[in-house]
């Protein structure tokens, strides 16, 4: 019975919860079970809520008896990235500095779930401070890819995309600031969206680069994502940065998969030097299928995106130089050196040096001097204007097209430790899912196949205009149907069982 | 650092120009923090007004408090600057254990004001235009408290304790342009500017600017250049000058200072220096050995401030009479010097004056209780005017007694001492103690016929015509009624009974 209740749908369960056939408590404890069978291997979790899950869930079939209504998912439970946090839970942004930090209060979107009855199972790991592509940089040790554990599983939501993959989890809450949603959900064969950015409150959210970080929903079907997005999404007034319109009906989207007569662009710049064969091979059949389905697909060319990933990779470490200021051993977190020997200068230097590991420390060297005073305009005005440009060449690019198309990620899952001490190599991974977060709107990435030369998952990623974001689900929705139809199961159903 | 000896003031004057910046931080008075929800009140227990976000809690984010801007655009208007119409929060970003992000959410290169000037004016009179250069909103920091050393500063301290009750309480920057050709005036333009604003301040009604509890606090950046010469001299930066004798103070003392140091021919450092209350002298702080780097860049955490022209507009409505004006038409009207006028600005009488003229009491009569026997007892106490337990109404209230003659002043101080010692109103004091004077031909003519009786020979020097020796026997008819006799009374019937003609 567990081994079938895990590999349900969020939709399912919550519809078995709602009519009676099953109970949140049976649902929490099968992936509890799950968890408890596999996740010594894959090491998607940080942090299990073992306690708090089951009384969330027994709440929910408590309200189901006395015959309340309940949210459309109510009792599902869900894997939340550690970078969420969680009152009287553990919250630890994958970093050493925060072991032992029991926030005192709840993110917006912790807050959101809890009100929506979605059952908090735990927190999932991911690289430190959501700085990197593969969750190699937790303090905590890597997460395995399901698919192959001596594989990454991207990052940096490496452990909540793993959850999914791993059965651990039906949902799963991601960030992503610059692909941290997206390309682990196209190395793990799931479904990730970046929402338009100020789509979902980030309030509560531990912040890496506050003007790309955007928390999104993990899911293994476009329906499924949709549901979580609609229960998280909507304006915050403790989040000036979100949008206060209403969120686009993407459930509705995600029932009614189509693109018959849509307009699909297809950017040169995304293909070249880099990508690995079977990934373009995959998403040239994805961009066919689009046409077989009614789609006209148009070649575009958005210069500026060449230039992403170099402005990201100063707009992104200078706000992180700043946001991770804050981690100076005075309220909460870890804290060394402080024997009586040390000025409280020393030890906030100690604590750091002992507390951020190396790629923290290398983005926050990064960002310190690319905001300094007679580097600024060179580095951080120029990073500015190329993503103003980038902004344009979207623009441009929707008045053409209604979406755009690529490969979420140039390769499929590389082997742990492969690019750990290549910087350069690791930050490659999102060049096609960079792009978005600079010009804050919407993305989605969808299973398209395994690549024939390694077997491994590839990504298809949708990107649409800012609070376009139901677009992405209107297609997402048509595209997953037309490809369980022709595997005649989902993908996820050829990963090795664990 | 060796003590440099003083050259005169005079002796500095003469051969240097001083050139003065002063930046002005105001702590507003909204209810809650700038970018939070936390309580602004003073006084409440260490780290008891703090919430995720002024702790600079991982994930928690800033709002900008609507009251905040709308104060910052009133103080931009009433320093006659323009008002932004697009403008950005930038991020200070720098260490120190009592700011909670280790960056202060502040304004950089847009300010929400900028370009104005504020006109003061000077004891004697004359009026000095100060250019406004730019005001700004921003966040307080925490307060350190450093423990077991000497002097309270963190040298020489065993540990410190840290209090975030005033982390991101919202202050106003008020940055002057350079202060050229106030020559030997300088100090005084700088403490007449000081006061300026604090008016002004407390008269938008945006924060009591009350400069001994800090919400009102001043930089003195002052430099000297030989005379003739054009170029700025290098500046010292004097932090915390917090009251305006201080300032006046200080700027004389660096003038003296600079002097010396230059016409022996040293250098001025760039450094911030320590005012001392005690001797009004400046001591080295920290010395800048580059221009400290705040790696300033735009908040993103928020989204940009722009107020819309009609608010604005709405706002300058609401602006009050600028108090050097109100100043000049309430001088007018009550008929007093400059100089007097300055006395009342200086015992903060103008207000309670005001209300009780308002009240309905003559304005030399209000002047005389407030800045006589009230001003008094306020220094006595220690406390402003406005703490004393009287209502400009009850001193309008006893004007009118000894206006009709129920009341003589000696009896009026009595009267306010009762009030102000909590027995009540000023009528029921007057009925409680029984202060009416004595006026009535019966008890007042028993008084006089007895001060006549015991004291024959000035009764009979008076018959003579020696009318001026009178005035004993009112003193003995006060001091047989404890002296609340109607005085001019019994004089007149002293004379009548005595058969002389007053």
């Amino acid at each position: 019975m567990a081994g079938e209740l895990i590999k349900l749908t969020a939709a399912e369960l919550a519809a078995g919860i709602a009519r009676g056939e099953l109970t949140a408590v049976e649902v929490t404890e099968a992936h509890l079970a799950r968890i408890e069978a596999v996740d010594e291997k894959v090491n998607a979790f940080l942090h299990v809520d073992r306690e708090g899950a089951l009384a969330q869930a027994r709440e929910v079939d408590a309200k189901r008896e006395r015959g309340e209504k309940l949210g459309p998912l109510a009792g599902v439970p869900l894997a939340l990235k550690d970078l969420f946090t969680t009152e009287g839970v553990p919250t630890t942004a994958g970093s050493k500095i925060l072991q032992g930090w029991v926030p005192p209060y709840d993110a917006t979107v912790t807050k959101r779930l809890k009100d929506a009855d979605v059952v908090i199972i735990g927190k999932t790991n991911m690289d430190e401070f959501a700085m990197g592509s593969s969750t190699e940089n937790s303090a905590y040790g890597p997460t395995g890819n399901p698919w192959d554990l001596t594989r990454i599983p991207g990052g940096s939501g490496g452990g909540s995309a793993a959850s999914l993959a791993a059965y651990e989890a039906p949902l799963a809450i991601g960030t992503d600031t610059g692909g941290s949603i997206r390309q682990p959900a196209a190395v793990t064969g799931t479904v990730g969206v970046k929402p338009t950015y100020g789509g979902v409150s980030r309030y509560g959210m531990v912040a890496f680069s506050s003007s790309l970080d955007q928390g999104g929903p993990c899911a293994r079907t476009v329906l499924d994502a949709a549901l979580l997005h609609s229960v998280i999404a909507g304006h915050d007034e403790k989040d000036s940065t979100s949008i206060a319109q209403p969120v686009p009906d993407v459930v509705e989207a995600a029932r009614n998969g189509e693109v018959k007569g849509l307009r699909v662009g297809v950017v040169k710049e995304f293909r070249g030097e880099g990508y690995q064969a079977g990934v373009m091979q995959r998403f040239d059949e994805s961009v066919a299928l689009l046409r077989e389905l009614g789609a006209e697909v148009v070649e575009l060319s958005c210069p500026s995106f060449t230039k992403a990933l170099a402005a990201y990779y100063l707009i992104a470490p200078s706000e992180c130089s700043s946001n991770l200021a804050r981690f100076d051993a005075m309220r909460y977190g870890m804290r060394t050196g402080d024997d009586g020997t040390h000025s409280a200068e020393e030890v906030t230097a100690l604590t750091r040096e002992a507390g951020f590991g190396d790629e923290v420390k290398r983005r926050v060297m990064l960002g310190t001097y690319a905001l300094s005073s007679g580097y600024y305009d060179a580095y951080y005005g120029s990073a500015q204007k190329v993503r103003t440009l980038i902004t344009r060449d979207f623009e441009k690019a929707f008045e053409q097209v209604d979406v755009v198309v690529s490969p979420t990620t140039p390769t499929t899952a590389f082997p742990i430790g492969e690019r750990a001490d290549d910087p350069v190599a690791m930050y490659l991974a999102d060049l096609c899912t960079i792009p978005s977060n600079l010009a804050g709107n919407s993305a989605m990435s969808i299973p398209c196949g395994l690549a024939p030369e390694d077997g491994l998952p590839v990504g298809l990623q949708i990107i649409a205009p800012a609070m376009a974001d139901d677009r992405l689900y209107r297609v997402g929705a048509a595209v997953e149907a037309a490809y369980q139809a022709r595997w005649g199961h989902p993908l996820l159903e050829e990963a090795p069982s664990l | 650092m060796t003590v440099t000896e003083l050259v005169s003031y005079d002796e500095a004057l003469a051969s240097y120009d001083p050139v003065m910046g002063l930046e002005v931080h105001v702590e507003l008075g909204t209810r809650t923090k700038m970018f939070c929800g936390c309580s602004t009140e003073l006084g409440a227990d260490a780290n008891s007004q703090v919430c995720p976000t002024c702790l600079g809690l991982p994930g928690a984010l800033p709002v900008v408090n609507r009251t905040g801007v709308e104060s910052a655009i009133r103080i931009g208007l009433a320093l006659n600057c323009s008002i932004a119409d697009w403008c950005r929060f930038a991020r200070k970003n720098y260490f120190y254990p009592d700011m909670p992000k280790n960056f202060q959410t502040s304004q950089y290169d847009e300010p929400i004001a900028f370009d104005g000037y504020l006109d003061v004016q000077l004891e004697d009179g004359e009026v000095f235009r100060v250019e406004i250069e730019r005001a700004h909103m921003e966040e307080d920091t925490g307060k350190s408290t450093h423990v077991g050393g000497a002097t309270g500063r963190i040298h020489g301290a065993s540990h410190s304790l840290l209090d975030y009750n005033r982390a991101g309480i919202p202050l106003i920057e008020i940055v002057t342009k350079p202060i050229q050709g106030a020559g030997e005036r300088a100090p005084e333009v700088a403490k007449a500017y000081v006061a300026e604003l604090r008016e002004l301040i407390k008269a938008l009604g945006v924060s009591d600017a009350r400069m001994e509890m800090g919400q009102m606090r001043c930089d003195v950046n002052l430099s000297l250049r030989p005379k003739g010469v054009e170029k700025f001299g290098t500046r010292s930066e004097t932090k915390n000058v917090n009251s305006l004798r201080s300032v006046e103070r200080a700027a004389r003392f660096e003038i003296q200072r600079h002097a010396a140091v230059l016409s022996s021919g040293g250098t001025i450092i760039q450094e911030t220096r320590h005012f001392h209350e005690e001797d009004g002298s400046t001591t080295s702080g920290r010395v800048k050995e580059e221009a400290e780097d705040y790696r300033y860049f735009p908040e993103p955490d928020l989204v940009p401030v722009a107020p819309s022209r009609e608010w604005v507009e709405e706002l300058r409505g609401t602006l009050p009479e600028l108090p050097r004006v109100r100043r000049m038409r309430l001088r007018e009207e009550w008929g007093i010097s400059e100089h007097e006028m300055q006395s009342v600005l200086n015992a903060g009488a103008v207000d309670p004056i005001v209300a009780t003229v308002d009240a309905g009491a003559p304005a030399d009569q209000a002047r005389k209780w407030w800045m006589g026997e009230l001003a008094r007892r306020a220094n006595e106490d220690g406390v402003e005017l406005t703490a004393l337990p009287i209502t400009p109404e009850q001193v309008a209230r006893i004007c009118a007694l000894v206006a009709e003659g129920s009341l003589n002043d000696k009896l009026a101080r009595q009267t306010i001492e009762g009030v102000l010692a909590g027995e009540g109103t000023p009528d029921e004091v007057v009925g409680k103690r029984g202060l009416a004077v004595v006026s009535d031909e019966g008890a007042l003519g028993a008084a006089v016929d007895e001060a006549i009786a015991g004291n024959p020979d000035v009764a009979e020097k008076i018959r003579g015509g020696k009318v001026q020796a009178a005035g004993a026997l009112v003193g003995a008819v006060m001091k047989a009624t404890r002296g609340q006799a109607d005085a001019g009374r019994a004089r007149q019937m002293i004379l009548e009974r005595l058969g002389v003609e007053g």
